[in-house]
Parts: structure tokens; C-alpha cells; sequence
């Protein structure tokens, strides 16, 4: 009926994720130009998807749940893109006062 | 107590009666809390676009603002989350296996972590209103004013994550009222599973708010 996943997965999970807060940190002070907000976003998604897979045990659950926890995902790609699609594209026409 | 639960015809004793069987009362616990977190990822997105969105207007303001907050505090919070993600899901397992005990030192933990996070909070915040941050009337004038939208964001992100601490914190006394009675079992441990499920996701929400607000600016 469910997975029991081992003790030791979970350690692992936990110190790769304080490994990866520690590379945040560290490159956060390495001058990237535009790319350290990019990559900080990169490893945050990193350690996202560790928490969700182990700690949250998606990758034992049902398809249907998760093409559900997905989703969330997908509807914020949708809200960025789209209103920063309009922000962005808004001083193109050159009308004064956007 | 209906009649009809006085004898449950030998299903499980927790098995309400609108499912087939125990597991698929866990899928559909499980399927329900995700569609709940899907819910809090287009609520916590709001304001996550509102960063994106001012940070591209103003990104001076968003560097100044961040050199305020503190660092170490928050990394050590990071931390803190981490480990208390680590106990919560500890807790799930020994739920899983049916060991009572482990459940009730794992939720005591990871309520310890949580309650540490926000005692952490306090400090930072209790600093934010010292050096006149908060936005409104007393904001400091020497300021740039798109300094208060930081700040405002600032304040409703980690205000409302530590909002979602303190209902984590309500949600886990309850889970260890019930390990505490030796409720949960191999057969019957959604309730452990989905209060699991809501913590890493308040965790996760601080995984990104740390890097996009205390980090921004420290290669600077």
C-alpha cells in the first residue's frame, strides 16, 4: 500500500541539501553579473525538487498526483510569463506614458 | 456514534465509509493535500511575481534593501528548516512502520525546529522596526522610497511563511496528540503523511525566499 523509504535516504537527502545551501551561499558571493540570480534560482529548484521527490515522497505516489503537484509548477510559468511578456513588451510601441 | 460504526464488518476501524479500501483513502488524502499545495504555490506565486516584477523596475532599490537583512540569520534558518524537514519526514517513516515512540521524538523535533525558526524571526524583525525598515510613516528618509516596496515585500513573504509556521506548529501538536494515543500505524498514517506534506512545502517556499532576499546583493 506504500513505500517505506530507508533511514539512510534521508540522511542523504538532508546533508545534500545543506551541501547545496552552502553552494548558494558561496556563489552568491561570486560576482556572476546577470547569471547569480539565475543560478541561486537553479539550486533553490535543485533542493525543491529533492524535498518534493524523498521528503514528500512524490516519486511513490500515483500519476494522476504527480501530474497534480506538477501543475502548481506549470501555473507559475504561466503567471511570470505572461505578465512579464506584458511588462517587458510595454515600452515597444514607444507611446508616451506606456 | 451511528449505529452502523459500532460494527465496522471487519474493514479498518478508520476507513470512512465513502472508500473502497485503506489505500485508496491514502491516495485520495495524499491526491487532496496536492491540489491544497498547488492552491499555496498560486498563493505564495502571487507575491513571488510582485518581486519579479518590482526587482525588474527597480533593481537598485532590491540590492540596498538586501544588504539589510542578515545573512548568517537567515542561512542559519535555512538550516533550521532543513532539519526540521529531515525530523518531519523521520516522523512519517516511523508512522509508516509503526513505531510510536520515534513518532512522538520526531514531531517534538521538528516542532522545536520550527518554534527556533521563528524565535530567529523575532530577532530579525524586532531589527527591521530598530533601524526604521518598516515601511510606512517611520520609514528612513535618507531612504530611496522604492526601498519600502522591497521591504513591503519583504514583510508579507516571510510574514505570511511565518504565518504558515505557527498553523504548522497548531497541525503538529495535533499529529502528536494522536502519535501520543498510538493512532497511527502501518494501516493508518495519512494524517502524519499530508501534515508532512504541508511542512515541506513551507520549507520549500523559505528555499527560494532565502536566495531571492537575504542573497542578492553579498557579491556586491
Amino acid at each position: 500500500m506504500s513505500h517505506v523509504s530507508s533511514k539512510g535516504l534521508y540522511y542523504t537527502i538532508f546533508i545534500s541539501l545543506i551541501i547545496l545551501t552552502g553552494v548558494t551561499v558561496a556563489i552568491a558571493r561570486v560576482d556572476l553579473g546577470a547569471w547569480n540570480t539565475p543560478i541561486a534560482l537553479a539550486v533553490a529548484a535543485v533542493k525543491a525538487t529533492l524535498v518534493i521527490l524523498f521528503f514528500m515522497g512524490v516519486r511513490n505516489n500515483t500519476p494522476l498526483t504527480k501530474v497534480v503537484a506538477a501543475s502548481g509548477f506549470l501555473w507559475l510559468i504561466i503567471l511570470f510569463g505572461i505578465t512579464m511578456g506584458d511588462y517587458l513588451t510595454r515600452s515597444w510601441l514607444g507611446i508616451p506614458g506606456r | 456514534m451511528h449505529p452502523a460504526h459500532e460494527n465496522h464488518g471487519g474493514h479498518h476501524p478508520m476507513l470512512q465509509h465513502h472508500f473502497f479500501n485503506m489505500g485508496q483513502q491514502l491516495e485520495a488524502s495524499i491526491l487532496g493535500m496536492w491540489v491544497f499545495l498547488v492552491t499555496e504555490v498560486m498563493f505564495f506565486g502571487g507575491l513571488f511575481m510582485a518581486y519579479l516584477l518590482y526587482r525588474t523596475l527597480y533593481p537598485a532599490a532590491w540590492l540596498a534593501g538586501s544588504h539589510e537583512l542578515n545573512e548568517v540569520l537567515g542561512g542559519l534558518n535555512t538550516v533550521v528548516l532543513i532539519c526540521s524537514s529531515l525530523t518531519m519526514a523521520l516522523a512519517v517513516r516511523a508512522a509508516q512502520v509503526g513505531a510510536r515512540m520515534a513518532q512522538i521524538v520526531n514531531i517534538i523535533l521538528t516542532m522545536g525546529f520550527g518554534t527556533t525558526f521563528l524565535v530567529v524571526k523575532y530577532y530579525e524583525y524586532a531589527a527591521k522596526f530598530e533601524h526604521h525598515l518598516v515601511p510606512g510613516a517611520h520609514f528612513d528618509p535618507t531612504r530611496e522610497p522604492a526601498q519600502q516596496l522591497y521591504f513591503s515585500l519583504y514583510f508579507m513573504m516571510t510574514g505570511i511563511h511565518a504565518l504558515h509556521m505557527v498553523v504548522g506548529l497548531g497541525i503538529m501538536a495535533w499529529i502528536l496528540y494522536g502519535a501520543w494515543k498510538g493512532h497511527f500505524n502501518a494501516e493508518y498514517f495519512a494524517p502524519v503523511e499530508i501534515a508532512g506534506l504541508y511542512w515541506h512545502f513551507v520549507d520549500i517556499v523559505w528555499i527560494f525566499l532565502f536566495p531571492l532576499l537575504y542573497l542578492i546583493g553579498k557579491h556586491q
